[in-house]
């Protein structure tokens, strides 16, 4: 074999290991959607979505209480955090450069990457140990916690891409920072904004670490707020490590559920990402 | 002019002030997981790490298998992962088609986007059970080395492992495929014109890159140590020290996971808080030293091709044009 031939058949199986590295990856995502997608569907049915968790031992029932109380968590923690996360990205785009602005983004960096339940162990000691009770509340704490600096950073960078003629229009016009922010900035990166709340909210809707000691479980219909309250993500674990048949049947359709959710979030938000770029003439 | 100004400071203080807060939710996770862990820190001291014993009925804890089995299903992870998450990262940036390159990132997207309790459902039924298969078809001679040895359970450290790996492939491959898309295309350019063939050319852009990359794979690292639920369905929470594959052990995430709930005594639940307080500082000085290596990559970037090239004539996005 000529040098010449050694380095494109060297070339060859380096293009070859890529390309497979490809197919590797998407085995397992093919496997889990095939059986979460077959395995939940055959338990899937409208009491799941209706009925309570029937006692232990008895088959039938449903998770109505869970997707309620997932429901209500993770809009407790939006509630939490898009305020602040809006509000942070604001400063951290209006004031770039000060010596403020860069401790936060490294805090924001450093709180993306704390592993969940570490939040979760966090909240509970602030949250659940002073008032010696599991509560919602908590749990909604603790997904907020974990969506600020997602929604922080996506902000602060659809901030920076707006024009900054836009900005400097509205000042002359006569407008306080605050208003040129509030009425010409802001809404124009509104939809990029809410396509990445969107994507946090799919994020921490599949969470289950950060719930287990804050908003921990209940296998009755609960909506006050200062009440243990069941989750969809906590009932599925519940289910998956126990001896029963008849609740890992369920475990696989709140995993669809899950699923369905996340992935759906996923593809809205990749699609107005697309307009988005399209809009703006990319 | 002045009603502005006012209006200025106001403005800067509200939104300052929720900024702020992001730093102290941070400061807040340090300061109350040290002063929970008080008991722990106190009693043990650094002994906590270095003993296995774990004894909640004694009241004599020790945190080595904790810390053992995160490391180990962590590094596993990062050794199945790293080559297949930079194939990925390099198919998708160098390599591919442009056509294809969307729908491939929004797969590997997916793949991030599964939450970790479905990934830890599909171990129990799925994976642990063909891994269990596995470890029957291991032939004698390998089961009596230390790696292989132990009876053929299926949960342990090789399906912690190897879910890990899938759960942190598309990270490093993400962040790695940015990173090859910051290097100049110039790189590429000059080693095509030299006479290289595709392998080297991109062997020459990955060599521009090798802190970002490396930064890159500390980040999906940063991942698996912290990584929860999964792990917690499968390792097989035994605590121990072992080297086997085979053997069902424990990680620190996994502990707080199972027993948090169940701690009865105050010295129990700091020596939980305790293991929660590693792991956050831990997991905190991996992300900071992979941050900044891919931050330092990409300013040093900034700063070779400024007074080079005008931005004006560099593709946005380099193609591979062998």
């Amino acid at each position: 074999m000529t040098w010449a031939a050694w380095r494109k058949a060297k070339s060859a199986v380096f293009v070859g290991f890529c390309g497979l590295s490809i197919a590797v990856a998407l085995v397992p995502l093919a496997f889990i959607f095939f059986y979460v997608v077959s395995e939940g569907i055959q338990a899937l049915n409208v009491d799941f979505f209706t009925q309570m968790p029937k006692p232990v031992g008895e088959v039938g029932g449903g998770m109505a209480n869970a997707i309620v109380g997932t429901l209500i968590i993770v809009g407790l923690g939006a509630l939490f955090a898009i305020p602040t996360g809006i509000m942070s990205g604001v400063y951290l785009s209006e004031y770039a450069g000060t010596r403020l602005t860069s401790a936060v983004r490294f805090a924001a960096d450093t709180l993306n990457g704390v592993p969940s339940i570490v939040i979760g162990v966090f909240v509970y000691t602030i949250a659940v140990l002073p008032v010696k009770q599991f509560s919602a509340l908590a749990g909604g704490l603790a997904l907020g916690i974990m969506m600020i600096p997602i929604i922080a950073r996506t902000t602060e960078e659809l901030l920076l891409l707006v024009p900054g003629s836009m900005r400097e229009g509205s000042l002359a016009l006569g407008a306080t920072r605050a208003q040129a922010t509030f009425t010409v900035v802001l809404p124009a990166a509104l939809p990029g904004i809410l396509t990445g709340v969107v994507l946090a909210l799919a994020r921490i809707a599949g969470e289950t670490a950060p719930l287990l000691f804050t908003s921990f479980n209940n296998r009755f219909f609960n909506t006050t707020l200062t009440q243990p309250m069941g989750s969809l993500t906590v009932t599925v674990f519940t289910y998956a490590i126990s001896p029963y048949e008849d609740w890992h049947r369920q475990a696989w359709a709140g995993a669809l559920v899950l699923v369905a959710i996340v992935f759906t979030c996923s593809l809205f938000a990749r699609l107005a990402t697309r307009r988005l770029e399209r809009l703006r003439g990319r | 002019m002045k009603r502005g100004s006012q209006g200025d400071l106001g403005f800067r203080l509200v939104t300052g002030a929720f900024a702020v807060l992001i730093i102290a939710i941070v400061a807040g996770i340090g300061a109350v997981l040290t002063s929970e862990s008080w008991l722990s820190i106190q009693k043990f001291g650094f002994g906590f790490w270095k003993t296995t014993t774990w004894d909640p009925v004694a009241g004599d804890f020790g945190a080595l298998p904790f810390i053992w089995g995160t490391l180990y299903s962590s590094i596993l992870a990062l050794v199945i992962a790293t080559p297949v998450a930079l194939g990925i990262a390099i198919f998708i940036a160098e390599l591919c088609p442009a056509s294809l390159r969307m729908p491939l990132v929004f797969l590997t997207e997916l793949l991030a986007a599964i939450p970790s309790i479905v990934y830890g459902l599909w171990g129990i039924f799925v994976l642990v059970p063909a891994v269990r298969q596995l470890e029957i078809a291991t032939p004698q001679f390998l089961k009596a080395l230390p790696l292989f040895s132990g009876p053929p359970l299926g949960v342990g450290m090789l399906s912690a492992g190897l879910i890990l790996a899938i759960m942190i492939t598309p990270f490093t491959s993400s962040v790695a495929r940015e990173v090859l898309k910051s290097v100049p295309i110039e790189q590429r350019e000059a080693a095509y014109a030299l006479g290289a063939t595709r392998f080297e050319a991109i062997k020459a852009a990955l060599y521009y890159a090798r802190t970002g990359i490396v930064g890159a794979i500390m980040l999906g690292f940063g991942r698996a140590l912290g990584e929860t639920m999964a792990v917690t369905m499968v390792i097989g929470n035994t605590p121990r020290v072992s080297t086997s594959l085979f053997a069902p052990q424990y990680s620190m995430a996994a502990v707080i996971a199972n027993e948090f709930t169940e701690a009865d005594t105050a010295l129990y639940l700091d020596a939980l808080v305790e293991i929660g307080l590693v792991l956050f500082a831990i997991t905190m000085l991996v992300n900071i030293l992979s941050r900044g290596l891919i931050w330092s990559m990409t300013l040093s970037f900034k700063k070779a091709s400024e007074p080079a090239a005008p931005p004006a004539l560099t593709p946005p996005q380099p193609e591979a044009t062998a």
